[in-house]
């Protein structure tokens, strides 16, 4: 026998002294941080075939879209196009964002956009027709789609119909809610300018800078403080200068697009220029959500419930407790989601949603979120939402008709699936055993 | 022989008409590895979910380390430290090894998670127990090997401070290699002091690394046996039941 019996096999948290030696003794297992850059390097190259690849397919479809484009046509990389593409893309973000959530798990729920839809409604009968301010009249929308969300969490992990299912009925359910309470009026307008403004309307362009500052400074420092906790725990840490890399790329890329956004991109006499309020806006939820996937216990158990819901039931986590709490943030961004298409156009129609759920599957299934639930993260939900509006935003530049637009878009998502289902395969299949 | 760490008195459990354990006595030690054998049917699986706490027996005794206690619950089984790795080892292949091994456990600083605690003290539970085949303690459990994955399973038991780890079938789906490597853990589980329980069918497995084996037969503890004191032919005689011990045949008639 290699070690002491006793002490090293009990690791504690109290005898700190004792886990320090039997760590220092047993270097032989390395936690993936150690080594130079080119180490790291090449560490991340072996994840990757085997079957690891994170975001990188939906990255480099999103720079090869990027070069069509804009050798395509000259219009696609403008300081007006990029403004719209930004604004465009809100929406569809917000919503793939939310549909993350329940997609980690497996599940669907193909009523998030009527939710979004449905609580706008409220929303836009609570300050149309009484005069509510309209930050209170928002909360309301925003607890009426968290019980939504609550409602479908119940009914899937108490009653334990697929979600597919209820939210099947739901979103043929609350279209007809939409319907009574709208009636066929047509559409309503918005009458409240904030809310308007998130869409139409853009930033200072110090604040813009100072957004970036923020980003910058939370991603150095997120980034110094792991660093601080390992080298305190005695833990090896990776090379200081891919922080620096990592920090860099994001002020150098987030600067040239605030820059570009910073200038007038009028066509006409009045000044347009600063980073559309959506933008900061968005970024906060996928801020906040990736936190909360990332660096919590609620965060992990999703992964877990996800990857294995009866390992994570004998490992003694509320499954159910989870689903449900997935299915209400799901809702609940949903909400904003809506709020956001409402913003862009104005007004809140009865159909309001109807037609955006299918999109936001596929933007996540299309950024890497696994349908298969257990592997997918908020940025690439949002990259893909990205690219498939990217996708419909340079096809009509290219003058091509909204049949080709789907075409395109619809064999793009079947591209994404494959990568998908292929890479699960590969990730199942490398065992590296060495006996 | 020191006092055991669990001993069973007179444990019965019947479905319905059926009894499925008969009285049963079985006395597990620290240190040292009980085999646990018997056909299928012979109540192996009722025996530990009754120590799991997944099923609670109908009567009988249990002592742990010497005073009685109730297991109602898997709670109080692993309040006691009594852990069980499965045979389908319930673990999430899209996590990685540290995340496995605390999975419902985690270490938590300011509300998030403290990863480079479990990172340290997930590579010093696996270098306890001298494991040495993973790439690093932060590869997901989807590439590691069957038997890597048998080493992540019982290293979070380990982890949990068990007294007594209960192994299902450890070695059944490895192959030669494997099957060594998970032995040799077992092994070193039980030198590091605690109470190892393997049920398995393959009694090649069983000589090498048991010191005691109790054999089964339909619901009656047929054998208490020291593993250096019988051989094959006749462990498989009290598996089929052509061979019984006389103290328990004396217990039946009593």
């Amino acid at each position: 026998m290699s070690t002491e019996p006793g002490h090293s096999s009990n690791p504690s948290t109290n005898t700190a002294a004792a886990t320090a030696t039997a760590a220092a003794q047993h270097t032989s297992i390395p936690t993936g941080h150690e080594g130079s850059v080119r180490d790291q390097f090449d560490a991340y190259l072996q994840r990757v075939r085997g079957g690891e690849m994170g975001m990188l397919p939906a990255l480099a479809a999103l720079v090869i879209i990027t070069l069509v484009f804009w050798i395509a046509t000259p219009f696609f990389i403008t300081k007006l196009n990029i403004a719209n593409l930004l604004t465009q893309t809100g929406a569809l973000m917000m919503l793939a964002m939310a549909l993350t959530f329940v997609i980690l798990l497996a599940e669907i729920d193909l009523s998030a956009g009527v939710t979004g839809g449905l609580s706008m409604a409220i929303f836009i009968l609570l300050t149309n027709k009484s005069s509510l301010p309209w930050v209170v009249a928002l909360l309301v929308a925003l607890v009426c789609a968290a019980s939504i969300g609550l409602f479908i969490g119940f009914f899937v992990a108490k009653v334990g119909i697929p979600s597919f299912v209820i939210t099947l009925g739901l979103f043929l359910g609350l279209q007809g809610l939409n319907l009574v309470l709208l009636g066929n009026a047509g559409a309503y307008r918005i009458q409240t300018p904030a809310i308007v403004a998130i869409m139409n309307k853009s930033m200072p362009v110090w604040a813009g800078w100072l957004m970036l500052l923020i980003m910058v400074g939370l991603s150095l420092g997120t980034g110094m403080y792991d660093r601080a906790r390992r080298a305190a725990a005695g833990m090896a840490v990776r090379p200081m200068s891919l922080l620096w890399a990592r920090v860099g790329a994001l002020a150098i890329g987030g600067g040239l697009i605030v820059w570009l956004l910073s200038l007038n991109r009028s066509t006409s006499s009045v000044e347009i220029k600063g980073v559309p309020i959506v933008v900061p806006l968005a970024l906060t939820v996928m801020w906040v959500g990736t936190m909360m996937l990332d660096r919590t216990r609620f965060g992990l158990h999703l992964y877990a419930v996800g990857g294995n819901p009866e390992a994570a039931r004998r490992a003694g986590i509320n499954v159910a407790r989870i689903r449900i709490a997935a299915f209400m943030i799901c809702s609940s961004l949903a909400c904003l989601s809506g709020l956001f298409s409402a913003s862009q156009t104005g007004t809140v129609e009865s159909s309001a949603g109807r037609d955006i759920v299918l999109s936001g599957v596929a933007a996540a299934v299309v950024g890497g979120v696994s349908l298969f639930g257990g592997r997918g993260r908020l940025v690439q939900a949002a990259i893909g939402a990205l690219l498939i509006s990217m996708i419909t935003n340079g096809l009509g530049l290219l003058g091509q008709s909204a049949g080709i637009t789907l075409l395109v878009t619809g064999g793009v998502l079947i591209l994404a699936a494959t990568v998908d289902a292929l890479s699960r395969r590969r990730s199942g299949s490398t065992s590296l055993a060495r006996g | 022989m020191a006092n055991p760490t669990i001993e069973l008195k007179g444990i019965r459990k019947s479905f319905g008409p059926v009894d499925v354990l008969k009285g049963v006595d079985m006395q597990v030690f620290a240190g040292k590895v009980s085999a646990l054998v018997g056909d299928n049917g012979a109540g192996k699986s009722t025996l530990i979910k009754g120590l799991s706490g997944a099923q609670p027996y109908d009567a009988g005794e249990v002592f742990f380390d010497g005073s009685p206690v109730a297991i109602n619950s898997p709670k109080d089984a692993s309040a006691l430290g009594i852990e069980v790795v499965y045979q389908d080892l319930a673990l999430c292949e899209n996590l990685d090894i540290v995340q496995n091994m605390f999975l419902g456990r985690e270490e938590v600083h300011q509300g998030m998670l403290n990863q480079a605690e479990m990172e340290k003290h997930a590579a010093a539970t696996l270098g306890s127990l001298s494991v040495r085949t993973m790439k690093s303690v932060r590869q997901k459990v989807s590439s590691l090997s069957g038997g890597q994955r048998q080493t992540v399973a019982i290293a979070r038991a380990v982890l949990q401070k068990a007294k007594v780890v209960i192994l299902d079938e450890p070695t059944a789906a490895l192959g030669v290699a494997q099957t060594e490597q998970v032995l040799n853990l077992v092994r070193r589980l039980a030198d590091s002091g605690v109470a190892v329980i393997i049920i398995s069918h393959n009694l090649a497995d069983v000589f090498q690394v048991c010191d005691y084996i109790n054999v089964l037969y339909l619901g009656t503890m047929t054998a208490q046996l020291e593993t250096a004191k019988t051989n094959h032919p006749d462990v498989v005689a009290y598996i089929t039941g052509t061979k019984s011990d006389t103290k328990i045949a004396e217990e039946s008639v009593a």
